[in-house]
């Protein structure tokens, strides 16, 4: 039990190879908590502003060719980075000595869940490396500053184009305001659906955000990413009862402050934490005291994580989860080496969880059984079969199960196993079984 | 082993033996009707002042200022003041054959602002939201249908991955979507059902049913390592109505089906005649003529059904889109629907009309619209309409002669 928790309800399964010792299971998680969760910058992974070199040049390939009335620029979009950024992934999945730190970044990422299409998608691995994985142990309160303002959620949630209204842009070029990252981060981000905000707290916070947004327009510019205070709209706003004086950029860090401390984010984050990694079965005690926790200490995630690991309840509620595609695919690459076939994206894909393209701002689903429906669990079935077929070597999943599943082996699974009618048919029941589906 | 080969053969099967074969006739012993409903949930809120303009209303213009929906050619007149965007041809020759009904100013009760909330609104049929587990009203719907003899109880149908809560529920239901990869062998199959059976039994029944309908679908299995694309899924609404209308028309196929379409929150650049939500509206209208085409032997005793969890604002927002709302519209379609009419108690876009100065007032309740549907065409009675379909709703009369 403890064996399995460590390595598939904080981790992504064991590495090929690997032989955990139950005994020291929960103390090699814990122990990943004083490790940095920043990654290196790697060569051919854009930042954000990279990432906006890369959309101005694309926008000006397709003016240039629209002047000279060529045929039309095959637009990729943001296609390929995004493919890039699913094999750095993949990669560190395999490798990682802190599987922990990767689970974390796909709960973080899924609470500030973005979707592909479009503009956003040149920036939703740059907003992982720069604003979520640094702040993971970190404060919330740095989290929810650099995602709110990051390229990738002000272009999914349109706030790069929302004036105010009265602003000096707002009133010259007729432009007005656009309320989708306002309701978001109250609705999704911080207080929650039921945090007791009303419409015009929305649009009290859309006008905050006025301004912050991203210029892609040629010509010169000394700021491209940021604040501006041409788009934003003047004056003071009232928010939960609470007035915000005129003060720029700095309104929205004082609104983002009061937000990242609320009682009502302290709640609505530590409940998803705990849905995500314990389950819907977690004893409502276990969200509460992390709740609690959080105020304490002004939204410190790093103890808030150690607590949800020190907690009893964390390693011995039944592993009742369904695990979701993107895990499967991390953690076979992990187990197995990184197989190369099926292709990542298209197996996700295929699963039902497309990479990088949540269905909604709300993200991936959590209810433990949320994945247990009929195509999905035979697409699972579909996706084994045909990396087992593509396996080479193919390692033997006899031993693999024991190392992998501990003391969790059920007798069915091993015998299952044992008697398949060869080695790829072997692993495929092993990637199939209870065990590894669910945590 | 024995066993095993046993299983081996019965899967050869396995189309007839876990799949349609125990499907339900719905007809009662008293009618000849075998009705089908196929619920389209548009999700993001539909913006139904562009796909059924109200042009004929004096404060169109002004209130929504959209000269692209005026240009000529931009869309076609439904009588009355209202009019068709240009993007849905079939659905016009549905209209024009008396197939196909609108309905305009409709809401559900709720009256925020959130997709997800009103998603669940619409979806689980109640009056508020409520928090913990929810059932689906059509899944609700699906328990109280009219039984033929000797027959099991009916079973849902929804295309997708996972089961969307309008058709959760008690009602077992069954997932289908596209598939990519080849399909699994019969001796895996049969050698991981029974570890589950064993050892998971939700994961049993759900691979079983996958099965099933993988076998059922008659649909080769895509192995030509193309990588589908995530940024052009608009084919795939006529793909997936394809696919719905092809389990339906079996004569032993589900009767009641749910398929979600995404892409309509146009927050941005909406663009309603030639932009992108014209290039939805399309995709939309192709979903809807596959599904005419695909349940045409059927298609007289059908209905579908397209509802959205809210509308958008009147007012064009500053960034030539629309933020949520609250009326919109929905669409009954079908051999058995009395189209060829809009139906809306019009509530009028002059700036003292609107819903808090900026929303289409709604005027008549989804519910109402469901509760006549599910009353006409498949036989539920009023009592339970108003209490176990769509709880707290007694005082709500269905809308009458929808069907027929």
């Amino acid at each position: 039990m403890t064996l399995h928790a460590a390595l598939f309800r904080f981790g992504l399964g064991p590495r090929l190879g690997e032989a955990p010792s139950p005994s020291g299971a929960q103390a090699a998680v814990l122990a990943q908590l004083s490790r940095s969760t920043t990654l290196p910058a790697a060569a051919d992974l854009p930042s954000a502003a990279e990432g906006v070199a890369q959309l101005m040049a694309t926008r000006s390939q397709i003016s240039t060719a629209n002047r000279n009335q060529q045929q039309p620029v095959r637009f990729s979009g943001p296609s390929r980075t995004s493919l890039r950024e699913l094999a750095h992934r993949v990669e560190l999945a395999r490798t990682s000595e802190t599987p922990l730190h990767e689970r974390l970044a796909l709960h973080w990422t899924n609470h500030f869940a973005l979707t592909r299409a479009g503009t956003s998608g040149y920036f939703a691995g740059a907003m992982e490396r720069e604003a979520i994985r640094p702040h993971m142990l970190g404060h919330f309160h740095a989290m929810l500053r650099g995602c709110t303002t990051h390229p990738a959620m002000l272009f999914f949630l349109n706030n790069v184009s929302s004036y105010g209204p009265n602003s000096a842009d707002g009133q010259r070029r007729q432009r007005g305001l656009n309320e989708n990252l306002g309701r978001e981060l109250l609705e999704l981000h911080t207080l929650g659906v039921d945090g007791g905000y009303t419409q015009a707290d929305v649009l009290e916070v859309a006008r905050i955000l006025t301004g912050w947004t991203v210029h892609v327009e040629s010509g010169a510019r000394e700021q491209r990413i940021g604040f501006d205070p041409a788009m934003h709209e003047p004056g003071a706003r009232t928010v939960l009862g609470k007035r915000y004086p005129e003060g720029g950029a700095a309104q929205l860090e004082a609104l983002l402050a009061d937000l990242a401390r609320h009682p009502a984010t302290a709640r609505h984050v530590t409940r998803r934490l705990v849905r995500h990694f314990i389950g819907d079965t977690a004893p409502p005690a276990l969200a509460q005291g992390l709740a609690a926790l959080f105020l304490r200490t002004d939204g410190d995630l790093g103890a808030v994580t150690r607590a949800l690991l020190e907690h009893p309840a964390s390693w011995s509620t039944p592993r009742l989860k369904a695990r979701p595609p993107v895990e499967l695919v991390f953690s076979a690459a992990r187990m197995l080496d990184a197989p190369s076939r099926p292709a990542p994206r298209r197996s996700m894909l295929a699963m039902g969880q497309a990479w990088q393209d949540a269905p909604s701002p709300a993200g991936w689903p959590e209810a433990d059984d949320a994945w247990v429906a009929p195509d999905s669990v035979k697409t699972r079935l579909d996706w084994a079969l045909q990396l087992a077929a593509a396996l080479d070597p193919l390692p033997d999943a006899r031993p693999l199960a024991e190392r992998a599943f501990g003391d969790a082996l059920s007798p069915q699974t091993r015998q299952a196993i044992q008697r398949a009618e060869g080695g790829r048919q072997a692993m495929t029941l092993l990637l199939m079984s209870p065990e590894f589906q669910r945590r | 082993m024995t066993h095993l080969i046993g299983r081996r053969l019965a899967l050869a099967g396995l189309g007839t033996l876990f799949g349609w074969g125990f499907a339900p006739r719905l007809s009662s012993a008293a009618s000849s009707r075998d009705p089908r409903l196929l619920v389209l949930v548009l999700r993001g809120g539909l913006d139904s002042l562009a796909a059924v303009p109200p042009l004929g209303d004096p404060a169109f213009d002004s209130a929504r200022q959209a000269p692209e929906l005026r240009a000529a050619g931009a869309t076609t007149p439904l009588g009355g003041i209202f009019a068709l965007n240009r993007n849905m041809p079939r659905l016009a020759a549905l209209y024009a054959q008396r197939q196909a009904l609108v309905v305009h100013a409709v809401a559900s009760p709720y009256r925020g602002r959130s997709h997800f909330d009103g998603q669940d609104l619409l979806e689980c049929g109640y009056p508020d939201l409520v928090t913990g587990s929810r059932t689906g009203w059509l899944n609700r719907a699906l328990a109280l249908l009219p039984r033929g003899d000797r027959l099991p109880a009916p079973k849902g149908l929804a295309i997708a991955a996972t089961v969307p809560l309008i058709m959760r529920g008690a009602v077992p239901v069954e997932t289908w979507q596209r598939q990519v990869f080849r399909y699994a062998d019969d001796d895996t199959i049969a050698r991981l059902l029974d570890l589950y059976e064993a050892r998971d039994p939700a994961l049993a029944e759900a691979l079983r049913t996958g099965a099933a309908l993988d076998s059922a679908s008659m649909r080769p299995a895509a192995d030509d390592g193309a990588d589908p694309s995530p940024n052009t899924p608009r084919a795939d609404f006529a793909a997936d109505a394809t696919a719905a209308a092809r389990f339906m028309a079996r004569p032993d196929g589900p009767r009641v089906a749910a398929i979600s379409y995404g892409g309509w929150d146009t927050h941005a650049d909406q663009g309603s005649v030639s932009g992108r939500l014209g290039r939805n509206l399309a995709a939309l209208d192709q979903a809807l003529g596959a599904l005419a085409d695909g349940l045409a032997p059927v298609w007289a005793d059908t209905v579908v059904a397209v509802v959205t969890e809210f509308g958008r604002t009147v007012r064009v927002n500053g960034t030539r889109g629309t933020d949520h709302g609250v009326g919109t519209m929905a669409l009954l379609l079908g051999g058995a629907v009395r189209g060829g009419r809009v139906l809306a108690d019009w509530p009028g876009l002059g700036q003292q009309q609107l819903l808090e100065g900026r929303d289409l007032a709604p005027t008549t309740d989804i519910r109402a619209v469901m509760k006549g549907v599910l009353a006409e065409h498949l036989g539920l009675d009023d009592a339970r309409l108003g209490t176990e379909i769509f709880p707290q709703s007694a005082a709500l009369r269905p809308l009458r002669n929808l069907i027929g």
